[in-house]
């Protein structure tokens, strides 16, 4: 029981002391996990931050998912994820109660239309840097742009995409390759 | 039932935003269109929220459209539907880690499936993106927003050049938002 409950308190502090998530949170999970804890090495949290990526949901939902798990089992990667997500709750919950009661204020009207700016900001450079990471070949740019004209036109279609992306991934490098075409 | 929507919108985009919390904004941007419950000025208003707090960007978006929509309730029930898939899919993959990391079909599957995501969240950005930049709802009467254009290219020189912090990016348009009016 108690470590359960050990795992649950280590994530909420990781969860608690981390913005953005993904990889701001790995030098604290390093220090947190792998050097106080002795969890886990640094091999093992580079794996989970990489099949983290490539599995479905947030990133470091699934490390904690998979530290917990290796831990305590199925029961022990429940009390991980808890952990995780718990700050989140009682914090966006606080400001989403009261934020529209400032709403109507015009102070916070201009704060928000600058934010507003500020989310454009940031969302070009995360753009340009999974750009960069994600597309590195002509058969990359050909499923971005036709991905890009699909979601564009059918608003709703974002499962579609990736389903189509998925299966055109393993036609291109099972099919296209065996073929001979070495642009892969 | 409005529960039972937003349990399995979430489900559905913890099973398949792949890629972390950017990757979540597609589902919530066609939240926009499906149903009426935020719009794209509060989709705007939940990632500057979401990007300076702390915790997991797609966990924080969650927890704010379930509040948004029905209070802590509502905040528990979608953020616990974003992570169940996690839970189920990791536990999987956990028991077959070396498998797993090492296999064709899964690499060849990433490979088709990156070059996507970024379509997507470009997609889903873009209609932030009009709201920020255009004045204007009809296609006729669409203008540049100047100002906002100018303040866009300021900050971001000054993000890339400094390396600033995204809270500071945040915290620094809200001011500017003030004393500029915007």
């Amino acid at each position: 029981m108690k470590e359960y409950i050990e795992l649950y308190l280590l994530w909420f502090k990781l969860g608690l002391f981390t913005f953005g998530g993904g990889y701001a949170m790995l030098p604290l999970i390093e220090r947190e996990v792998i050097e106080k804890k002795g969890w886990s090495t640094q091999e093992e949290i580079l794996d989970y931050y990489a099949i983290g990526q490539c599995t479905p949901g947030i990133i470091a939902v699934n490390v904690a998912t998979f530290v917990g798990y290796y831990r305590k089992g199925i029961l022990g990667a429940i009390c991980a994820t808890l952990g995780i997500i718990s700050p989140s709750l009682v914090i966006i919950s606080l400001i989403a109660t009261l934020l529209p009661q400032f709403q109507d204020l015009a102070i916070v009207q201009h704060a928000l239309s600058g934010v507003g700016i500020g989310v454009c900001v940031l969302m070009t450079s995360s753009i340009i840097k999974l750009w960069k990471g994600s597309i590195k070949d002509k058969i990359g740019i050909c499923i971005f742009v036709v991905s890009l004209v699909i979601a564009y036109m059918i608003k709703t279609s974002t499962i579609l995409v990736v389903v189509l992306a998925g299966i055109c991934g393993i036609l291109v490098k099972n099919v296209v390759r065996s073929k001979g075409d070495a642009q892969c | 039932m409005l529960i039972f929507q937003l349990i399995s919108e979430f489900f559905i985009t913890g099973l398949f935003a792949v890629g972390g919390g950017l990757a979540t904004i597609p589902f919530l941007s066609a939240m926009t269109t499906k149903y009426d419950w935020f719009t794209t000025e509060t989709l705007t208003t939940m990632i500057a929220i979401s990007e300076s707090t702390p915790g997991a960007m797609g966990v924080n978006m969650a927890t704010y459209v379930g509040v948004h929509m029905m209070g802590l309730v509502g905040g528990v029930v979608t953020t616990l539907s974003l992570v169940a898939p996690s839970i189920i899919v990791i536990c999987i993959v956990a028991q077959f880690l070396n498998q797993f990391k090492e296999s064709k079909i899964v690499q060849s599957i990433f490979y088709g499936l990156r070059p996507a995501v970024v379509a997507l969240i470009v997609v889903a950005c873009s209609s932030i993106f009009m709201q920020v930049f255009l004045i204007g709802r009809t296609f006729e009467n669409m203008q540049l927003n100047i100002l906002n254009a100018t303040v866009f290219l300021f900050v971001f020189v000054l993000y890339k050049w400094k390396k600033l912090n995204p809270i500071l990016i945040i915290v620094m348009t809200a001011c500017l938002g003030i004393l500029l009016q915007l």
